[in-house]
């Protein structure tokens, strides 16, 4: 049997072109059904939201950070809308398993948006630390939510967060106590599957207490080839001498859409560490808006994507450094062929008050044909004196003396350039600090850029169907 | 140390402008306001020919379909646009063969500013064009130039004796639709200056205009149009200073150069606009558009831009790089102190094959002031082999004003390398004990370390100029230069 979402009071379809008007509307119809199980004050942080989204709408190429990407041919779908919690207890492994053999982690699935859970959808482990549904969460440890809830989202100056926040139902809840360190990395897997459009606005809320350590791995994937639109929040909150690690793989179909808005708060002495790497995606718009709130903070982000056809690629990073003695790092490569394109649009904000901060930020890129795009805008605004502050950004292609040296050494040209493009890409994939993954992305890496590399690798039920095809997922056994 | 350093800063940072004086010449004025009237007014005093009074109307037409752009990183007071004077000359009409006959006064101004006309004149052969509020009042070298078929003149002068040379490349380059500030200089423009180089021709003097805002509560509209035909040379410097004024005055400028085949243009300017007091009150508005574009193969056009005055810039000299292995060149050392806000940078279109192009700026900020580099480097499609390469670098000095770069690649094609460099940092304290070590003072040592830092852009600068521009980088950052 196929899944097939039924038509329900729950659902509507909705013509684009007034697609912001729709949503709101549909709020107004379904408000019970979304507000759902969320505590007083995230619903009061999603009115406020909604009042953002109604004033603002959808992100436009006038704004600064929208200039090269353009939402509206992606919001020109009839997309289905579904506010019923569809959040269950199925076994996940029957549709999906991540293929990083190695990779012992804790395993968290979301589908479509919602949550998907073995047992409870709510697990507490030993040492205290919290992983689940964020709408249980609310129920059960609302003292927690409501401290963290909305407090990094700035719905203020990112439109996509606002409409996310005006529609949270749930999403990954993480909370690792004080003194905590997760042994294992926690693993996000984000599927989309489904028969019609879809729109999706998944939220995750992660929480490491001071002291504590944790490992997030956070994959996006599609399992058919329909076009859906994704739109998530998640809000990483960095407590005192936190240590948190973000590794973020994108894999999914020609026809997929993603924004992801990633806000991350960070305390004193915190560590933050982030990676994304884009392997596949028609259209992929990251969003990462760190503030660094207190002194002594390190923030490192690494960013990878390799693109072809015509998919669109776009990595907004945006560090605020409000806080003395903070070191920021960003690095982000890319290899565009066709006719890709990418953005990056970076800007580093030292404060007045933030002394001795040091912020690196580089950007390169490779295009392989005269059709690729490349737009790079990497931006500094200081206000502090006492700063070691560097931008660098090239777009340019293999090097051919470089070339000339393998190519005399006896590799074809073919051979040569994709020896090339791996170790430019080596750059970013080795600083993956998990063994395991950084093998296997290395292996994606290098398969990818030799063009071996479908969506269907990534899934272990390996259909016999040589084709990457629709995948169904049987709901009778679930 | 620390706190010696800051009071070093602070001395050096707090000197008042020197230049600030006020020269007294009776004005012609036309009535406060901008409307299709004061355009007539303008193009009749002017008797222009029609085209010219078409060309106005046209683009003030349009200047009131347009909103104030906002996107700049500066602040400051709306401006009021019908409040200001959008014409006055000294009233004086001269006609001088000789500087004898130029008003003893003005020759006083420029002898203030310690570069008296007649110096110049024996300073390594520069032909001077002063301009003082809008009208030319003095010409020199005329014969020289003239001789090489050179066309060197006021605009105003070209329009009546070369209309058909302004009339085919006026708004080539700067089109009165660019953007706000070009359609209402477009519109208004009073004087500027016309340069014509005939093929072939290697101009034997190094081209030079001063201008001055003069009169309170007007608006300077200046408009510089620079042709250099296939195969020609000339190096053309603009410098400008302003007296101290209390309300703020409005220059918004258009300059166009446009390179033929193999030509080469070179274009220096020190920019001393009186920046207002240490509170941020007055100063000149400097809004100006400048613009080359490299038409024929083999073309360059260089820029070198010293700006310390001002107080708000809003200046982005740029290149349209059409010739295939054409080249443009950008230089910029700004220097912002007190409650300045500069947001200056450039713009480097390619278009044509195996182009290239350099940016090399300097920003140094001190008191509370904000100094931005905004800068596009654009490679087309067709662009093939085209490269690039920027760097921009800021220097913080004191804790309380700002340095930014806003840098913007577009590529568009595989074979071009565009690479952007940037650093942002306050005078190295290990630099500031090596030089004070060896018995140099803090003053000195900081002289030395801003000196150097701008070395590599104000080499680059004619030697006539580059002792300007050292005396205006040292009279901005007091003390610490030269």
């Amino acid at each position: 049997m196929v899944y097939k979402p039924e038509a329900s009071d729950h659902m509507d379809t909705i013509q684009t072109t007034l697609i912001k008007d729709r949503l709101l509307d549909l709020f107004e119809k379904q408000q019970e059904a979304i507000r759902g199980s969320a505590t007083p004050m995230v619903n009061r942080i999603r009115q406020h939201a909604l009042s953002r989204f109604r004033k603002n709408g959808f992100p436009t190429p006038q704004l600064e950070n929208w200039r090269f990407t353009d939402l509206k041919p992606l919001l020109n779908t009839e997309f289905v809308f579904d506010f019923s919690n569809k959040s269950r207890s199925m076994d996940i492994e029957k549709i999906f398993t991540c293929d990083v053999y190695d990779l012992d982690t804790f395993s968290i699935t979301l589908l479509n948006g919602w949550f998907v859970y073995k047992n409870a959808p709510l697990t507490k482990l030993t040492n205290g630390t919290i992983i689940g549904s964020l709408a249980k969460a609310m129920e059960v440890y609302p003292e927690l939510t409501d401290q963290y809830f909305g407090r990094a989202a700035k719905v203020e100056q990112h439109e996509m967060a606002a409409l996310n926040t005006a529609f949270v139902q749930d999403g990954l809840f993480i909370h690792v106590p004080d003194g905590v360190e997760v042994e294992k990395p926690i693993q996000l897997i984000n599927i989309v599957n489904a028969e019609h459009p879809v729109f999706l606005q998944p939220r995750h809320l992660v929480i490491a207490g001071k002291n504590s350590k944790m490992t997030l791995v956070h994959c996006d994937h599609s399992l058919t080839h329909n076009v859906s639109f994704t739109n998530t929040v998640m809000e990483i909150f960095a407590e005192e001498n936190a240590t948190v690690e973000h590794y973020k793989i994108q894999n999914k179909g020609r026809n997929s859409a993603l924004v992801t808005n990633n806000f991350i708060h960070q305390k004193k002495s915190s560590n933050v560490y982030t990676n994304m790497v884009t392997l596949n995606g028609g259209f992929t718009k990251n969003i990462l808006d760190i503030t660094l709130s207190e002194p002594e903070c390190q923030s490192e982000h690494y960013g990878l994507y390799l693109v072809d056809s015509n998919q669109h690629v776009d990595n907004q990073v945006y560090i605020d450094h409000a806080a003395p003695d903070c070191h920021s790092n960003q690095l982000y490569k890319g290899i565009l062929d066709d006719e890709a394109r990418a953005v990056f649009s970076g800007k580093v904000l030292v404060r007045r008050n933030a002394q001795r901060t040091v912020a690196h930020q580089n950007n390169k890129n490779i295009l392989l044909t005269d059709d690729a795009k490349a737009n790079t805008q990497p931006h500094l605004e200081i206000y502090a004196d006492d700063v070691k502050c560097s931008h660098g950004a090239t777009v340019g292609q293999l090097d051919p003396e470089a070339m000339f040296y393998l190519r005399s050494r006896g590799l074809c040209e073919r051979t040569a350039r994709q020896l090339m493009m791996i170790a430019f890409a080596g750059e970013v994939v080795s600083k993956i600090n998990i063994e395991a993954l950084q093998e296997r992305i290395q292996h994606l890496v290098e398969k990818r850029l030799k063009g071996e590399l479908s969506i269907c690798d990534q899934c272990v039920l390996h259909c016999n169907s040589k084709e990457p095809t629709t995948f169904n997922i049987d709901m009778s056994k679930i | 140390m620390e706190n010696e350093s800051n009071k070093i800063l602070e001395e050096v940072t707090g000197s008042e402008y020197k230049y600030g004086f006020y020269t007294d010449i009776e004005m012609d004025q036309a009535p406060p306001g901008l409307t299709e009237d004061t355009i007539r007014f303008i193009s009749a005093k002017k008797k222009e020919p029609d085209f010219m009074l078409e060309f106005r109307l046209k683009a003030f037409r349009h200047w009131q379909t347009l909103k104030e752009p906002e996107w700049a990183h500066v602040k400051y007071p709306r401006i009021k646009y019908q409040d200001l004077i959008y014409y006055s000359a000294p009233r004086k009409q001269p006609k001088y063969d000789s500087l004898d006959e130029v008003d003893p006064e003005l020759l006083e101004t420029f002898e203030k500013l310690g570069i008296p006309l007649d110096e110049q004149k024996a300073l390594a052969g520069v032909a001077v064009d002063a301009v003082m509020d809008s009208v030319s009042v003095g010409s020199t070298f005329k014969k020289t130039l003239e001789e090489h078929g050179v066309i060197f003149c006021s605009f105003s002068e070209a329009l009546q004796k070369h209309p058909e040379l302004i009339k085919k490349h006026m708004g080539s380059v700067v089109p009165y639709r660019d953007n706000f500030f070009a359609a209402l200089n477009s519109a208004v423009f009073s004087d500027g200056s016309f340069a014509y180089i005939p093929k072939g021709v290697r101009c034997p003097l190094e081209l030079s205009t001063y201008f001055r805002i003069n009169a309170a509560n007007t608006g300077q509209f200046e408009r510089t149009l620079i042709v250099a035909e296939e195969g020609s040379y000339v190096s053309y410097m603009e410098g400008c200073t302003a007296p101290v004024r209390d309300e703020n005055q409005l220059h918004a400028a258009i300059v166009e150069i446009i390179a033929h085949k193999d030509a080469e243009v070179k274009y220096s300017t020190v920019q001393n606009w009186w920046p207002g007091d240490k509170e941020g009150k007055g100063g000149v508005y400097n809004f100006v558009t400048k613009r080359g574009i490299c038409e024929g193969e083999n073309a360059k056009i260089s820029w070198t831009q010293v700006e310390t005055g001002s107080a708000v810039t809003w200046k982005y000299p740029s290149l349209v790089l059409k010739g295939d292995n054409s080249a443009g060149e950008f230089y910029s050392v700004a220097v912002t102190n007190n409650m300045q806000q500069a947001d200056t940078g450039t713009k480097m279109i390619h278009l044509g094959k195996n182009t290239r192009s350099t940016i090399i700026s300097k920003g140094i900020s001190a008191g509370r002031s904000n100094n931005s580099y905004r800068g596009l480097v654009k490679t087309t499609r067709n662009a093939e082999n085209a490269r690039n390469f920027s760097q921009c670098d800021s220097l913080l000095l004191g804790d309380q004003c700002g340095a930014h770069t806003f840098p913007y690649l577009d590529v568009g094609n595989r074979s071009s390398i565009v690479e952007h460099e940037a650093t942002t940092s306050k005078i190295s304290e290990d630099q500031l004990f090596y030089c004070m070590q060896r018995g140099i003072d803090m003053e000195g040592a900081i002289g030395l370390i801003v000196n150097g830092y701008a070395k590599e852009v104000l080499s680059k600068l004619p030697m006539e100029f580059a002792v300007e521009a050292q005396k205006l980088l040292s009279i901005s950052l007091e003390g610490s230069v030269g």
